[in-house]
């Protein structure tokens, strides 16, 4: 499987130095390593979700009680998430720091990621979520530090999205 | 007293245990559940979460995993469940033990007008969490089977979903004086406060 091991392993230990205890994630291609690296983690919560929305509420209680947590999700999560973002996280002005696979992006062979992808930077516009890309090793620990940083401070949902050139082991 | 001829209110049930949540974390629906617990008493331990419908039980379990010493009881209700029922089979699989879910099932979506949820052409919903692996389910129709299964899922140390057959009648209004920001940071500090260790944040 073409999913880069090394940048899950980057993007791990980038979580990791920011002091996340708690992952909730839905499994999704991309997401394989790094779900299975949180499983292997004896000082990581994984939770393993029927539905990525559960996460943001997931999530809010774990940081009102004093625990930071990251959710890992695909795309179509974060569209399958948006209510619960919306009436949960923004209207209770919640830190969320959500990794989303960036699916039907330049280079995407699925059809049925294409759709979602269109929509994603978008959606994520209008609800006003501040977004990096992570999609270069070099930057991901600064990124993921940056956006931590941004959702305390502000006490909202930021999101980073997880691009092919990242993900992907491949030469095209 | 209620008998299973007057279906039991569930102002009445929450008052029958409103003593027992002291010291707790409660997570509340949005709509009735949240105005009446407020119009018994409001305290810094009780979180009503306004919207964002069916995940007052996530709340809950985020809570529970990340507080296991801590009890944490959820008031959810059949129309906020059923829009996340995979939520069920989440709690299952994390089964924690401080974790008490009731809900009160009105067989309708009282705030909205009333119209009837699927609960009242036959969905069980102690039959659906039990399904999903919940290991202790419940249904109760009187005050004094609600507040002794209540007790019991409290002092049983395991995860519990009770569901409390109430009538479908509510308040008149839903919008308290408790601004939802001053709640939500109130809360969020007796959670910080009542903590074990002072390592977390």
């Amino acid at each position: 499987m073409p999913v880069s091991t090394a940048a899950s392993d980057v993007i791990y230990g980038a979580l990791k130095d920011c002091g996340i205890r708690l992952v909730s994630a839905l499994p999704e291609t991309w997401l394989v390593h790094l779900i299975r690296m949180a499983e292997d983690d004896p000082d990581m919560t994984l939770v393993r979700l029927a539905k990525e929305e559960e996460g943001v509420g997931i999530s809010a209680g774990a940081h009102l009680a004093g625990v930071k947590s990251a959710m890992l999700m695909q795309n179509h999560g974060f569209l399958a998430s948006i209510n619960g973002i919306v009436s949960c996280a923004q209207l209770y002005r919640l830190p969320l720091l959500m990794l989303v696979s960036y699916r039907g992006e330049f280079g995407e062979r699925d059809p049925w990621q294409t759709e979602g992808g269109g929509v994603t930077e978008d959606l994520m516009r209008a609800l006003r979520i501040p977004f990096a890309y992570l999609d270069h090793p070099d930057h991901v620990g600064r990124r993921v530090r940056k956006a931590q940083t941004l959702a305390y401070s502000a006490n909202r949902p930021v999101a980073l999205l997880l691009c092919r050139d990242l993900m992907w082991d491949e030469a095209s | 007293m209620s008998d299973a001829q007057t279906p039991m209110l569930r102002l009445d049930a929450l008052r029958a245990v409103y003593d027992r949540l002291e010291g707790k974390a409660v997570v509340t629906i949005m709509g009735a559940v949240a105005a009446e617990l407020q119009s018994i008493g409001h305290r810094p331990n009780f979180f009503y979460l306004q919207h964002a419908m069916g995940l007052a039980s996530s709340m809950g379990l985020g809570i529970a995993l990340t507080r296991p010493e801590l009890p944490v009881v959820v008031f959810d209700g059949d129309g906020s469940v059923l829009m996340n029922l995979g939520g069920l089979t989440t709690l299952a699989r994390y089964r924690p033990r401080n974790l008490v879910h009731v809900v009160f099932d009105n067989e309708s979506l009282l705030s909205v007008g009333g119209f009837p949820t699927a609960t009242s052409t036959g969905s069980d919903l102690a039959a659906i969490a039990a399904a999903a692996g919940v290991p202790r389910t419940a249904t109760v129709r009187t005050l004094d089977d609600f507040t002794r299964a209540f007790d019991e899922a409290l002092a049983c140390g395991d995860l519990t979903t009770l569901v409390a057959k109430v009538a479908a009648i509510g308040p008149s209004g839903y919008v308290t004086e408790l601004a939802l920001l001053e709640n939500r940071f109130e809360f969020q500090r007796w959670l910080r406060q009542s903590s074990p260790s002072s390592s977390t944040i």
